[in-house]
């Protein structure tokens, strides 16, 4: 069970890092978003998972479990939200992206 | 194992830290910090869930799980508050 733990661990540490390297080297807030709110909290999530089967306590593992689902349903809610909010105040997408769907959608 | 696990764990979520201020600093609109502090937030929740295995203990794994819990607010307020900016 601790070694699950401690694979989960840095698996979900390496998620973590790929989302930021995504927020960081992509070219506008909207891929940015694909990056951070994918990444992110699969990594945290995984992260919490593995802390709570390191414990080994099964109420603490159905706790971290709880809090895993709740992240992965949260985080698509809020990102649109913010999406939406970025469409609305005028950020434009980056000239690399082909397809413009919302162009007309102020 | 699991003192190994939790250093690289470490160092590796002080990279993903280090990379989100660097793009909370530069962002150049306001949703890119807004999101920048998003990913920072969710960065944190598995610090301190490192953070209870480093120590041994199972209590940090809660304030982990409430952090998840609240953490989406902040986000949803700063979205609105840049919508509310957008109607003026």
């Amino acid at each position: 069970m601790s070694y699950v733990g401690a694979i989960l661990i840095v698996v979900g540490a390496l998620f973590s890092v790929l989302g930021a390297l995504g927020v960081l080297r992509f070219p506008d807030v909207y891929t940015r978003m694909h990056a951070a709110s994918k990444a992110g909290p699969l990594g945290a999530g995984m992260i919490l998972v593995g802390a709570g089967l390191s414990t080994g306590d099964p109420l603490i593992i159905l706790r971290t479990l709880a809090g895993f689902v709740f992240l992965l349903l949260v985080s698509p809610v809020s990102t649109h939200l913010l999406a939406r909010a970025a469409v609305k105040s005028g950020v434009a997408p980056s000239s690399s992206t082909s397809i413009n769907e919302l162009r007309n959608s102020r | 194992m699991i003192e190994l696990a939790t250093d690289i764990a470490f160092g590796l979520l002080g990279i993903a830290m280090s990379l989100a201020v660097i793009r909370l600093v530069l962002g150049p609109t306001l949703a890119d910090r807004i999101l920048a502090l998003d990913l920072a937030n969710t960065v944190g929740i598995g610090l301190i869930a490192t953070f209870a295995l480093h120590v041994g203990q199972s209590l940090y794994v809660d304030v982990a799980i409430s952090l998840a819990l609240v953490g989406f607010v902040a986000t949803i307020s700063f979205a609105r508050y840049l919508l509310a900016q957008v109607k003026q």
